[in-house]
């Protein structure tokens, strides 16, 4: 296994990555859900499933520029989302257009969810303080158990994820919402720890090192650690892509993300972290090595 | 020894599956009852349906004035919520201006936001029903003492400049008639509800006015702080509003739980399949983790939302780790051609650091969502903490222990049988 050799290479299509999301994102702009911008947001279920067209009809007086999206087993219901803050009143006459037209009772308004647009400053600005702050305990905790080096490589590594994610919904132009935002969270947390496991043997194997091959040492802790981790991260998108197929709208949505999360979480700890911490041990090394020529 | 051995790994599996029944079952005899789970879990709005409104106040007072016109704001809610006769109602200031308002099992949603969401309406009436005043002209509410009285509690009012002037004409007129009339009497109403109705005396001018009665300090201060409260000191803006209907909660319940019953069946196959005897232990040990974890949201009387059923089913994923690990320790073990019985305590032993480490790494990351997260976020934060501790204690405990008595047990010896 040649992986740090090829440091480079995997530096490199994470790198391109992020530019393209970079790109991307300036170009056709971010897509934000309504909790960012402020909106509204109606589930209705109208017994049958009916066909977007035919919807946008019915909302055409209430000029919304609405997104419409299908949920239920059969399709039977409909989510309209826009941007415009509606509020109880408009809600109900929405509503009532769509009950006169379809016969339905009161009940087939399962769900109306409005924001206001402050919320959702908020909630990002929370977001970027958990990471910052969860980034910092963990680089002081990692410093503390193992050392700097492995605690920066680490957190880089972790900084990486959440960039390759969010690169990733800049591509597809995935809504961002605060599902979104809680499962980033949730990827910090989960991909530090496959991280930590592989540098906790390398931490093992530096003990036992006999010549300094420092590249040889990180290659076979990452293969010594390899079923591990593949395990792992199987076991839990089992877990996580069953509640994506068999979930329900809300769940679908904070799911997503964790899946994409986990998988980038995986490479990371493999092709990033452990690269990274030899790049920083070569650094101090040269630099000694200059030190003793002088 | 032998015999030892199997009593115990016997008896600890016995212990967890009837643990597994009680949890799913419910349990009585004689004066212990257990319920079932299902009728203790504390389900969030997400789940069981209702309403849930969050408003701002405009203001831009801080500190202790801000502190103020909240709690002034939350009485008011509160008053209007304990109306509509709910089970579990819920008013929390959120943030530094916010205030949530959860009301659970509200089927007509519309009526509900009209309720909580208007804005006040204080009123101080004639006795044929006119309009005196309105919360508006009232600039402040307090408690004060009659020193004459013994120190009776009264509530004394101020009122802005109209409003005196309104309130002068109406006092006078209204003490011009013959006491004991109803005429005498003006009442104070919130929200078309009487919450006092003194008698004038005598024409009161320059806006500003004393209610008295037979008091009592809580009364006085409660009336104060309804008429405060009715004169809101700030407007409030709806910043979200979430109707979530009965039939939505339960579907994205038992979704949820139907996904999660079959991703976990998928784990414990592959666990069985992959590591074999290790395998079977430790999915035995996971189902101990699942009753820990929920029997500990009940203990901290944690309320499960949608997020936090996610964050259940991620957590089982992600508790499957430490078992791993070890046993992917304990394989490498023995191929270095370890005994088995040496493999597994060495396995355990080296894989112990990892373990540690990785799981504080992500309890740093589970703190730190709860301190800045909000509403359901927390909710997740709490289930993915209880989930890591629980998930070491099972691991490096439970696994380890049922481990080492099977292996003691000398039977099925084949380290095939291991997944080496």
């Amino acid at each position: 296994m040649k992986i740090v050799e090829k440091a480079k290479i995997w530096f490199g299509i994470s790198l391109a990555v992020m530019i393209i999301g970079l790109i991307m994102g300036l170009v056709q702009g971010l897509n934000f859900g309504i909790d960012f911008t402020g909106g509204t947001m109606m589930q209705i279920d109208l017994g049958k499933s009916i066909s977007v067209s035919e919807i946008k009809e019915v909302l055409s007086p209430f000029q919304l520029n609405e997104d419409i999206l299908h949920a239920g087993d059969k399709n039977q219901e409909i989510i309209i989302k826009t941007k415009k803050a509606l509020n109880t009143d408009e809600r109900q006459r929405i509503f009532e257009a769509f009950q006169k037209k379809y016969h339905l009772k009161d009940d087939a308004l399962r769900q109306a969810e409005q924001f206001g647009p402050s919320m959702g400053k908020e909630i990002q600005k929370k977001a970027l303080l958990s990471v910052a702050i969860a980034s910092l305990g963990m680089l002081i905790y990692i410093s503390s158990r193992f050392e700097f080096r492995f605690g920066l490589a680490a957190v880089i590594a972790l900084i990486h994820d959440v960039f390759i994610v969010f690169a990733l919904y800049a591509i597809f132009k995935i809504p961002l919402n605060s599902s979104f935002v809680a499962a980033m969270l949730t990827i910090v947390g989960y991909s530090i720890n496959d991280t930590i496991v592989v540098f906790d043997r390398i931490r093992e194997n530096l003990k036992y090192m006999k010549k300094k091959d420092y590249a040889m040492l990180v290659n076979n802790s990452i293969k010594q650690t390899l079923t591990r981790t593949i395990n792992t991260s199987l076991t839990t998108l089992m877990a996580i892509v069953t509640l994506y197929i068999l979930g329900v709208e809300s769940i679908k949505e904070f799911s997503l993300p964790l899946i994409v999360g986990i998988g980038v979480g995986t490479y990371s700890s493999i092709f990033i972290a452990s690269p990274l911490w030899l790049i920083f041990k070569d650094f101090k090394s040269r630099k000694m090595a200059k030190f003793r020529m002088n | 020894m032998k015999i030892k051995n199997a009593v115990l790994f016997l008896l600890i599996i016995a212990l967890i599956a009837c643990g597994a029944v009680i949890s799913v079952k419910g349990f009585s005899a004689g004066n212990i009852k257990i319920d079932p789970v299902q009728d203790r879990v504390k389900l969030g709005l997400d789940l069981k349906g209702g309403v849930f409104i969050v408003l701002e106040a405009q203001t831009d007072a801080t500190g202790s004035e801000l502190d103020r016109i909240m709690e002034q704001t939350k009485e008011v809610i509160q008053k209007r919520v304990d109306a509509m006769g709910l089970t579990e109602p819920n008013i929390l200031r959120e943030g530094r201006n916010r205030i949530r308002i959860e009301l659970p099992g509200v089927e007509n949603a519309q009526e509900a936001i009209e309720a909580v969401g208007k804005t006040a309406q204080l009123q101080f009436l004639k006795s044929d029903g006119q309009v005196i005043l309105t919360g508006k002209q009232v600039k402040n509410a307090e408690v004060v003492f009659d020193n004459q009285m013994g120190n009776q509690p009264m509530v004394s009012l101020s009122l802005n400049s109209d409003g005196g002037k309104a309130f002068q004409e109406a006092t006078k007129e209204a003490a011009s008639a013959p006491v004991g009339s109803p005429e005498r009497i003006i009442a104070i109403v919130l929200d078309n509800e009487i919450i006092s109705a003194p008698s004038v005396t005598e024409e009161i001018p320059n806006g500003q006015a004393v209610i008295t009665g037979n008091f009592t300090l809580e009364e006085a201060s409660q009336l104060a702080a309804l008429i405060r409260g009715g004169a809101l000191p700030v407007d409030l803006v709806e910043v979200q509003t979430s109707t979530i209907g009965p039939t939505l909660g339960m579907d994205s319940l038992t979704k949820s739980i139907h996904a999660g019953v079959i991703g976990i069946g998928l784990i414990f196959l592959f666990m069985l399949i992959y590591y074999r005897i290790p395998g079977l232990i430790a999915d035995i040990a996971l189902v101990l983790y699942i009753i820990i974890v929920i029997w500990v949201l009940i203990g901290f009387n944690a309320v499960l939302t949608l997020p936090g059923v996610a964050g259940l089913i991620l957590s089982i994923g992600m508790a499957v780790d430490a078992n791993v690990l070890i046993f992917e320790r304990i394989k490498e073990e023995i191929r270095n051609g370890k005994s088995l019985r040496t493999s597994i305590d060495s396995g355990f032993s080296r894989a112990l650091t990892a373990i540690l480490d990785s799981n504080i790494t992500t309890l740093i990351a589970g703190i730190v969502l709860f301190q800045f997260g909000s509403g359901p976020i927390r909710g997740f934060a709490v289930t993915l903490m209880i989930g890591i501790v629980s998930s070491m204690f099972t691991a490096v405990v439970v696994t380890r222990l049922l481990l080492k008595l099977f292996a003691n047990l000398g039977i099925l010896k084949n380290i095939k049988l291991y997944g080496a």
